[in-house]
């Protein structure tokens, strides 16, 4: 049995008064490509910001290689992504990088090497707030592989990016599943789930499903996962 | 290690962040030289009020400019996000807000060095004490701005109200802080309150410097006062700075 490396047991997470995440439990093992795919405002955010460790939890459990989400020694081990790209605009790529890098005990030649993987070459000497959107989302991607963390959270990494780019980054994502780290990346695209190994769905709160997106399909009888999506729904009675 | 090389990578980030707006970089160091200048050229027929006022507002420019420019920075860091994901790394508060102190407390350096040598040897203020001491009080105020500026942008959601703290935390100190009526001649209570507040000891500092031709014992007691509470804000800060929130 593997061990997993993101653990939730009946998590609670209020924010401002809602329940934003509603007694979810789920296990994510390493080397899997998790989704957690849902409409905006399900609550995937606040799950992954309570995972990276700076989202207070009302009630329940939640661990992360076996330790609580804030202690000190899992920073190292987290690589996270916002969703809105949290880099300095005021910096170049590399300079981005290079502070970024430093924090996370980056060699400079991982640097490089990530800079290669999100295809920012060209850009590498350019103020962030002169590139577009989906460039500055994969400045922000590049930030979180530093340091080769053993687990990446990144939310909506996608978002307003060209499709060829976006195959790309998910080929990226399953090469490093493939390296034993764990991944759970969010997205309110459901077509997106068909790249990953496991699918947590979320909407309003709760966890409609985890499991693989076949798995997914022949439960529902769907051939997509939007789908299969508002058939659970449905059946929920909401 | 990690910890030093954590501070130093932050302040050179600012640094670098600063040299991408020069227009910033010049208003620090020329906005106090001119209001300095403009306050020369209103005393010009009685400079005697000049060389009274001006080592005081040597104390007061660095450490206003250095709060508004902290508190606003930090807080921009708070709302674009970088903030949160600083926090997700291994970097400490207390390195974070060192390598900020560090990176401002040299840029009030350079600034306290302009405008002390413009007031001492382009208006040939003629103040009794030695002339470096004015300038180590100006840097220990801006340093006092920074510290502030950084604990009190954790209470501000907007840059519209870290700007408000402003008029909130620091004209009070300036307006009871002996610059405009001594504090024997204050109401009592506002002469106790006075000597709770640090801009005060900075400015009965400078006030000595001008009189004395020794710097006094008080005078290296106010400066102790002044960097215990840039200590103390500055723990305050690392306090107030959560990784968390609701």
């Amino acid at each position: 049995m593997t061990l997993a490396s993101i653990s939730a047991n009946n998590l609670v997470i209020r924010r401002d008064g809602i329940q934003a995440v509603d007694s979810i439990t789920f296990d994510l093992a390493a080397g899997k490509l998790t989704g957690l795919i849902g409409p905006s405002g399900s609550g995937k955010t606040t799950l992954m910001r309570a995972i990276v460790g700076v989202q207070k939890i009302h009630s329940g459990e939640l661990s992360v290689l076996g330790e609580k989400p804030s202690a000190r020694n899992l920073r190292p081990k987290i690589g996270y992504v916002s969703q809105d790209p949290a880099i300095y605009n005021d910096l170049t790529v590399l300079q981005n990088l290079r502070y970024f890098g430093t924090l996370a005990r980056a060699s400079h030649t991982q640097i490089d090497e990530v800079i290669g993987q999100v295809h920012l070459e060209q850009q590498r000497h350019q103020l962030a707030q002169r590139l577009s959107g989906g460039q500055r989302a994969r400045v922000s991607l590049a930030l979180a592989l530093l340091g080769n963390p053993d687990i990446l959270v990144l939310d909506e990494p996608t978002v307003g990016l060209d499709p060829l780019l976006r195959r790309q980054l998910w080929s990226l994502f399953d090469t490093l599943a493939a390296q034993g780290k764990a991944l759970l990346v969010s997205s309110h695209v459901m077509d997106e789930a068909e790249r990953c190994d496991i699918i947590l769905l979320m909407r309003e709160g709760k966890l409609l499903w985890q499991n693989s997106r076949q798995a997914l399909l022949t439960h529902t009888k769907k051939t997509t996962v939007e789908d299969a999506f508002i058939s659970l729904v449905e059946r929920e009675g909401h | 290690m990690y910890h030093i090389r954590a501070t130093l990578a932050t302040t050179a980030r600012i640094w670098r962040q600063l040299s991408h707006d020069p227009r910033t970089v010049a208003l620090i160091f020329v906005v106090p030289c001119v209001l300095m200048s403009l306050l020369r050229w209103l005393y010009d027929d009685n400079v005697a009020v000049f060389n009274h006022i001006a080592p005081a507002l040597l104390g007061i420019f660095p450490f206003t400019l250095m709060f508004i420019i902290t508190s606003i920075t930090t807080l921009r860091e708070r709302v674009s996000g970088t903030m949160e994901r600083l926090m997700v790394l291994p970097i400490g508060k207390l390195d974070l807000l060192l390598g900020y102190m560090i990176a401002f407390g040299v840029l009030a350096i350079i600034q306290a060095l302009l405008v002390s040598t413009l007031i001492l040897y382009g208006f040939n203020l003629d103040i009794a004490g030695p002339h470096w001491f004015l300038t180590v009080m100006a840097l220990a105020d801006a340093l006092l701005g920074t510290a502030l500026g950084l604990f009190v942008s954790a209470f501000a959601r907007t840059e519209f109200q870290a700007v408000q703290f402003m008029p909130a935390f620091v004209l009070p100190q300036v307006l009871v802080g002996g610059l405009l009526v001594p504090l024997a001649h204050m109401p009592d209570l506002l002469e106790h309150i006075a000597y709770y507040l640090p801009l005060t000891y900075a400015i009965d500092a400078l006030n000595s410097v001008a009189k004395n031709t020794d710097i006094t014992g008080d005078a290296w007691r106010d400066v102790w006062v002044v960097v215990a509470f840039s200590i103390g804000a500055l723990l305050l800060g690392a306090l107030t700075l959560r990784r968390k929130t609701n």
